[in-house]
């Protein structure tokens, strides 16, 4: 069980507790804004874009090449930037906290 | 919330991507009153694009990625019926009749029909009980029961577009021995350029898929041996099962019945209203008149029917929206993910960038004139993201810097400076 925290772009915070699947998904069931996921994740639309909070950021599996590509030129990038859909929910994220990009 | 609309009852036939996405949007936009979503297919609705690819070697039991889970629908107020086909409507009463007699009164009407796969007439091939499509489930479902089924794991693939590719592609991977029949010279010979062409065609061989193209499908025989597929030039091949890939029919029965415009589709104006009062229509069944791009067109993609659910909502719940999205499509084949924007019909030139530090990694942008018209992203994402920014705004590109690949892939090095326009 995990506890995802998603803070969006007007400041709304969002948490829940999930086992399975990608913080994409359980963003778009929850109607979190600003998360569409509307490649159904296969990091071909850039839709997901969170902030990862610094101290979780370095605890992920580093972005493939084709996300840090699509996340270079997109809006509001930062260092901690990810496509959301790429971060699978496990006990490793219990407590992470992600802002919405765009 | 204004409850204005809180009596009132919208239908939307069709649940796939536009379908879905359409009943999710009309409660997000204020829609109070009942929203029942009707389709044949009895999953609750999915994401298609895995079709051709993930579903494929998914194992039994697992379970197709729904688009919303079950739980949402309910959450939402949306009555659902799955498994069930419309068998009339009436427009002047404004109401339908499903197959088991039930009639239902709408107030606002959303056709989400889809498009069904084409089968060409070709001798023995309607005949033929291993000839499979791919368009949902249960066509997933076949294929997959057929590979597992096939003694030699024999397919032939009719049609080198995209869904044959990455058909092809998918069970190469699951070691399939795979052949793709392409009428045309060149494989994806009406949606990409020689260029791209080429590189798909180089790929499919290098894994083993072998391509045949200019070749036509003069017959098909079927007996206890199998399948023998018989082509024009005298060729023969065998196989376990055919797939065909040659294009689709959109599914205009219900919007004929009601007396809608047609026309490869049914007609729309920009709002994504038909002729018909009270009705629309969305996603790959809708013809629409794009206006940024003057013309009448009709699109078969996931980007096409989420947006125009998102603005038929808009229109259904009383704020008024044209649909001008700009259009985008993706395709993984291989280790390979092509991303696309914008429409590349009419052309008049183009740049191949390549990225010769990684393997694989080029883009293609397509110009009228100096106006950047679209961009094909193979493995660069950077170029997908770049070029959908620069279409959006009309942005004018330095061509020369761009296909030069020692000249670095930066948005401000690209650009245009106006002192530099020839």
């Amino acid at each position: 069980m995990a506890k995802i925290t998603y803070i969006t772009k007007s400041g709304e915070t969002f948490e829940y507790e999930a086992t399975s699947g990608n913080l994409m998904e359980l963003a778009v069931k929850n109607k979190v804004p600003g998360i569409d996921g509307d490649c159904g994740g296969v990091c071909s639309c850039a839709t997901c874009h969170v902030h990862v909070a610094p101290e979780f950021y370095g605890k992920l599996d580093a972005p493939s090449e084709i996300e840090s590509d699509m996340l270079e030129f997109d809006d509001n990038v930062s260092e901690y930037s990810r496509l959301c859909c790429q971060i699978p929910v496990s006990d490793l994220v219990d407590g992470i906290k992600v802002e919405v990009a765009n | 919330m204004e409850k204005r609309t809180s009596d009132k009852t919208c239908v939307i036939i069709g649940a796939s991507h536009a379908g879905a996405n359409c009943v999710m949007e009309l409660r997000k936009q204020g829609w109070q009153g009942r929203i029942i979503l009707i389709d044949a297919d009895a999953h609750i609705p999915y994401h298609r694009p895995p079709l051709s690819k993930a579903y494929l070697s998914m194992d039994d039991g697992a379970d197709f990625n729904p688009l919303f889970d079950k739980e949402r629908y309910r959450e939402e107020d949306i009555t659902l019926k799955l498994g069930h086909t419309v068998t009339s409507v009436d427009s002047g009463s404004r109401s339908i009749i499903l197959d088991d007699g039930t009639s239902i009164s709408y107030d606002a009407l959303v056709l989400a029909t889809g498009a069904s796969a084409l089968i060409p007439p070709i001798e023995g091939l309607s005949a033929c009980d291993k000839v499979r499509v791919l368009r949902n489930a249960a066509d997933a479902k076949a294929i997959q029961s057929d590979f597992k089924a096939a003694k030699n794991k024999r397919v032939v693939v009719i049609g080198g577009g995209y869904i044959g590719l990455e058909t092809a592609a998918s069970l190469k991977k699951m070691g399939g021995d795979v052949r793709v029949l392409e009428r045309e010279e060149r494989i994806l010979a009406r949606v990409a350029p020689r260029e791209l062409a080429q590189f798909f065609q180089k790929l499919h061989t290098e894994n083993g898929v072998r391509i045949h193209t200019g070749v036509s499908v003069r017959k098909v025989r079927e007996t206890s041996e199998g399948i023998t597929v018989i082509c024009t030039d005298g060729s023969t091949y065998k196989a376990d099962f055919i797939l065909v890939g040659t294009g689709v029919r959109p599914n205009v029965f219900l919007a004929e019945q009601m007396g809608a415009d047609l026309e490869n589709g049914i007609k729309v104006n920009d709002q994504l209203q038909t002729a018909v009062e009270g009705v629309w229509a969305i996603g790959d069944v809708a013809q629409f008149y794009h206006p940024r791009y003057k013309k009448w067109m009709r699109l078969e993609s996931v980007q096409n029917a989420v947006d125009q659910a998102k603005v038929v909502a808009s229109n259904i719940t009383g704020s008024p929206k044209v649909y001008d999205a700009l259009p985008w499509f993706w395709s993984d084949q291989f280790h390979v993910k092509l991303q696309m924007v914008g429409l590349s019909a009419g052309y008049t030139d183009l740049v191949v960038r390549t990225e010769t530090d990684r393997e694989d990694c080029f883009s293609i942008w397509y110009f009228k004139n100096n106006e950047l018209l679209a961009v094909d992203a193979v493995n660069n994402g950077k170029a997908f993201v770049l070029g959908t920014k620069f279409v959006k705004n009309k942005t004018l590109v330095d061509k020369k810097k761009l296909g030069d690949s020692t000249i670095p892939f930066k948005p401000n090095v690209l650009m245009k400076k106006e002192s530099n326009v020839d």
